[in-house]
Order: C-alpha cells, then sequence, then structure tokens
C-alpha cells in the first residue's frame, strides 16, 4: 500500500484571529486538499482560567481533520512532536480504513474489527508512519502577543525535526511567520529536511495587533501547491528544490 | 477521513465498576487506580479471585500497538520481559463509545524512590546487574524500551528486582522512538539522535539512577553535557557507580551487557579485595593462636630458671 507523502500544516498561535475569512472554514477547504491541520495554542504562564479565543483553536484543527492540543510554554516541544504524530498515525488510519472498506465491502472501521485483526491491522499503520515522507508547513503566530514565546517556538521546531528525523521515512519542513509584511504570510525557512540549524529566525519581525487567521492558513494551502509545481519543472530529485 | 478519536471524552472507571468485554465476555472489578500515562490508566482488577492490571484507553490504535509489543514478548519462552498479556477486548461504556483495553499481570512492588529511601542506594548496584540483564535479553528481541523513566518502573520483591511495567514506548530498532519523556531523552540533553538503538536505553537508564539523588529533576543548562557531568560527580558518591553513569552519558558504553560485566567485575574485584583482607587478618589471628603456648612456655622456662636457681645457689 502506497500513501505517498503525508501533508500538514501546524498552526502555533496564542490567541483569536480577528481579520479576513473564518479559520474553521478555511481550514475544511485545506483538509479538502489532503492537507491536514493541526493547531497547538500556547497559553500565558500565568494565566489561570479558561482564556477566550483558544476555543478556536480546536475549532480549527476539527475542521481541517487534525489535532489540536493547549499548552503552557515549558511543555511545547513535546506537545509538537506528539500532536504532529498522533495526526499522521490519524491520517494513515483514515487511509487503512478506507481501504479496509473497499476489501470488506461493508462499512467496516479498524475499531470495529475484532482485538486480533485490529492488531495486525495496527501494525500495518505503525509501519506506514515510519517509513512514509512527510511534509510539515509550520505557521507561526507572531503578533505582539507571541513575541516572548518566540524563542520557545524555535526551540520546538529544532525538536520536532530532530523527532521525524529519526524516522525512515523522508520528512520536509517549511516555516511561514504570520501576519507579513503587506501580505497574509511570510516565508522564514523554505522546505527542507533539518531544522535543527535554524538559528534566531524569528529576530526581524514587526509584530503589529492583526491575527489574520484566516488568510494565513489559505495562503499557506497554497505554499505545497508551488512546491509541488516547481517540482515539476525541476528534476524530481528533492535536494534541488532544498536549495533553490 | 473521520477520526473519533479527538471527540470521544476520556474515560473514568469508578471503583467497584464490572468491566465487561465485548468479545471475549470476561468480567474485570475494578479495585482503584494505579495511574495514568500519555495513553490510557490502568487499573487494578480482579478476575476470578486474581489481582491483575488493566489498561483502559480513547486510543484504540495505540491500545493496538502495545498489545502488539506485549504479544511479541511472549514469545519468548521461559523469560519475563514485562508484565505477561492475559486478555484484549473492547468496552462499551454507558456513554455509547467503545474503548479498547487490555489486561495484564499484576506486578506489586513499590516506587524506586520509596525503596531507596528506605533500604539505602547501596541497593542499586544490585537492582542495575538485573535489570541490564532484562534490558540486554530486551535488545537481542531487536527493541529498544524507548520511554525508560521511574515512573514505568517498579521493585517488586521475593526476589528483589527492578521491573518495568509500561510498555507503550517500546520501539522496534531502527525506527523512530514512539514516545519519551524529556527528562530521559537522549536527544533533549543533545546527546544522540531520537533513534531507537540500545545506546538510547541506556542513556534514559543512567538518568533514572541520577533521578534517585534528584527526585526533582534539574534543567539542562547551557551545556546539558556539562550540567549532566557536574551533576553526576555532585551527587553519586558510590565510586563504580559513578563511572558507570559517565561512561553512559558519554555513550562509551553501547550494550546492556557491558552494564552487568562492568559492575559484577567491580563486585568480583571488590571481592577478592576482602577475601585478600580477611586473609590477611587469619594470618595475624594464627599468630595469635600461637600466644597461650607462648605463655605457658615463658612461664615454665622462667619457672625452670627459678627451679635451677633455687636448688644451685640455696
Amino acid at each position: 500500500m502506497k500513501t505517498g507523502t503525508l501533508k500538514q500544516i501546524l498552526l502555533i498561535t496564542d490567541g483569536c484571529s480577528n481579520q479576513g475569512e473564518d479559520p474553521a472554514l478555511v481550514a475544511s477547504l485545506v483538509a479538502e486538499q489532503g492537507i491536514t491541520v493541526n493547531v497547538i495554542g500556547i497559553l500565558e504562564d500565568d494565566h489561570t482560567e479558561q482564556p477566550e479565543g483558544l476555543e478556536e483553536v480546536e475549532e480549527i484543527s476539527e475542521n481541517g481533520q487534525g489535532v489540536s492540543q493547549i499548552v503552557y510554554q515549558d511543555a511545547l516541544a513535546q506537545t509538537v512532536q506528539t500532536v504532529t504524530k498522533q495526526a499522521m498515525t490519524e491520517t494513515l488510519q483514515g487511509v487503512v480504513n478506507n481501504e479496509l472498506k473497499q476489501i470488506l465491502g461493508s462499512e467496516k472501521t479498524m475499531e470495529e474489527l475484532p482485538p486480533d485483526q485490529r492488531g495486525e491491522v495496527m501494525e500495518v499503520v505503525d509501519e506506514l508512519g515510519e517509513t512514509c515522507d512527510l511534509e510539515v508547513l509550520v505557521l507561526v503566530d507572531t503578533s505582539a502577543s507571541m513575541t516572548n514565546k518566540l524563542p520557545t517556538v524555535q526551540e520546538a521546531l529544532i525538536d520536532l525535526s530532530i523527532s521525524m528525523n529519526a524516522r525512515i521515512g523522508r520528512s520536509r519542513f517549511a516555516v511561514y511567520q504570520f501576519p507579513g509584511r503587506k501580505k497574509p504570510i511570510q516565508q522564514l525557512v523554505d522546505w527542507t529536511s533539518k531544522l535543527d540549524s535554524i538559528t534566531s529566525i524569528f529576530a526581524k519581525i514587526s509584530s503589529g495587533g492583526i491575527t489574520p487567521t484566516g488568510p494565513a492558513l489559505k495562503e499557506a494551502m497554497y505554499q505545497f501547491g508551488k512546491k509541488t509545481l516547481r517540482r515539476r519543472f525541476t528534476s524530481d530529485d528533492y535536494t534541488d528544490i532544498e536549495e533553490a | 477521513m473521520i477520526t473519533q478519536t479527538s471527540k470521544k471524552p476520556d474515560i473514568q472507571l469508578r471503583k467497584g465498576q464490572i468491566v465487561k468485554g465485548k468479545w471475549h465476555r470476561h468480567h474485570y472489578h475494578v479495585v482503584k487506580k494505579l495511574g495514568s500515562g500519555a495513553i490510557g490508566s490502568v487499573y487494578l482488577c480482579v478476575h476470578e479471585n486474581k489481582q491483575v492490571a488493566l489498561k483502559i484507553s480513547k486510543q484504540s490504535a495505540s491500545v493496538s500497538s502495545e498489545v502488539n509489543v506485549l504479544k511479541s514478548f511472549q514469545a519468548v519462552q521461559g523469560y519475563h520481559l514485562g508484565p505477561s498479556l492475559i486478555d484484549v477486548d473492547d468496552y462499551q461504556a454507558h456513554n455509547g463509545f467503545t474503548y479498547s483495553f487490555y489486561v495484564m499481570e499484576y506486578i506489586s512492588g513499590e516506587s524506586l524512590h520509596d525503596f531507596m529511601r528506605r533500604n539505602g542506594h547501596e541497593w542499586l548496584v544490585s537492582l542495575l546487574i538485573k535489570f541490564a540483564n532484562d534490558l540486554h535479553v530486551l535488545h537481542q528481541q531487536g527493541y529498544v524500551f524507548g520511554d525508560l523513566k521511574i515512573e514505568n518502573l517498579i521493585v517488586s520483591r521475593k526476589p528483589v528486582q527492578l521491573r518495568w511495567v509500561d510498555v507503550g514506548g517500546t520501539t522496534l530498532q531502527g525506527r523512530a522512538i514512539k514516545e519519551y519523556t524529556e527528562f530521559y531523552d537522549r536527544a533533549y540533553w543533545q546527546c544522540g539522535s531520537r533513534k531507537a538503538d540500545p545506546g538510547y536505553d541506556l542513556f534514559a537508564l543512567a538518568m533514572v539512577i541520577l533521578r534517585v539523588y534528584y527526585p526533582n529533576g534539574f534543567t539542562k543548562g547551557t551545556n546539558p553535557k556539562k550540567t549532566l557531568q557536574q551533576k553526576i560527580n555532585q551527587a553519586v558518591t558510590i565510586d563504580p557507580l559513578r563511572k558507570l553513569l559517565l561512561m553512559l552519558i558519554n555513550n562509551s558504553i553501547t550494550e546492556a551487557k557491558q552494564i552487568k560485566d562492568y559492575l559484577l567485575n567491580y563486585f568480583i574485584h571488590q571481592k577478592s579485595k576482602r577475601d585478600k583482607r580477611r586473609q590477611h587478618q587469619k594470618a595475624k589471628s594464627s599468630h595469635e593462636a600461637l600466644y597461650p603456648f607462648l605463655e605457658i612456655g615463658s612461664i615454665l622456662t622462667i619457672g625452670g630458671a627459678c627451679y635451677l636457681y633455687v636448688t644451685f645457689f640455696m
């Protein structure tokens, strides 16, 4: 069974969108393109009550067929990789479920199989998760309130790269921030397999008050498209695109 | 591709509740909660008058994964790698959702912290020798334990032995570590990758021992490796253990067997030293054994001299 490349957008934010289209709606459209939208909401360390705005986090990921989690800064690194992995497993389970439906004919999913058979299917899912290729576009909210959290975000991304590169399959990452200057998003790191060496990527940021999450997600979706287009023109060697 | 996992609520079992399997129809009587981890919670249950541990989770996929690992452990005949698997089933809760669970052997014991507090750190060496052996067998099977941490270990009695209780992180060698905890993670301390190889477990094992000395842990600082070395040198007073930890941190030990060999070697060395000392003592005591004879001899000699003096000169 071939799954091709799993595509994910990982949105890291700390608040509510306040400009442009509804991000939940955009997320559902992005998901239709075969790109999962995962969201991590970061809490202010001194927040005790459930902050308003972060309900949006779950709404976006649900519509984006992805995973969401709300965390404090210190747990960010581990959460980023858990969310990414969990979303991968869920997507692959979805793929396997579709295959099962074709094989078994009925509306059967993995969860309805007897435990023994489920175990065998799960072995396949685990295997796929280890060997499939993965592309993650990380979209970081850099509005004013995020400024003090950006060093932690950067550390978490390096950690994500370490986790994903331990797999047998290939992993590639791109990092974008939003809002950009005069455009919804701005590129910080182009598609690369190694994020380990990124240093102070969030240095040159002019953060304003707006959080256009919806438009940013939409623009992020096109970054996957662009790359495949480019791949068609250049040779299909991965390294070429990396250096481009 | 609708995933139900995210909408399914977490499950809490109550004391006295009966969990009945959907497929195999076994009954499990919940006694108490033993703990909860990244995926699911573990409960102490009674089944046919026997204590068992039941792990239940909303993530059916993860449960299946763990069961696969436990099953492959059962294949190792005559050797106890982790708790033995008793049953795998689904539980249909009253909220309408189905939760996967599996039942395993209940290992009773106490946490490593409690055990150390009562018995002293000297026990570490002996616990480690046995544990390293288990790890070695696991590695031989082509697996790596992964999420090795103090919370996943228990000291069982009769015989006193360090045993692992949660196999959730067990990963095939060569793959990416499935589950980890930052404090015990080699990559977090910038001492290597997150790929499953025996060295990953050995690093985590070193961190487990360090955690015994620093129950609240510590942060990595700007130079993680240096921090580790400092912490080891500060706290670990048992000589072979300190040397062992430094070797584990530096990746100069690559196989679990080497831990056992190193510690045993030290012990034998120590024993031979002790034997020598004992021999020395024995030699000394054999001198002492002569004392009464010397005394008698000297008394006789003096007595004889006096007798001669009296007979000749008086």
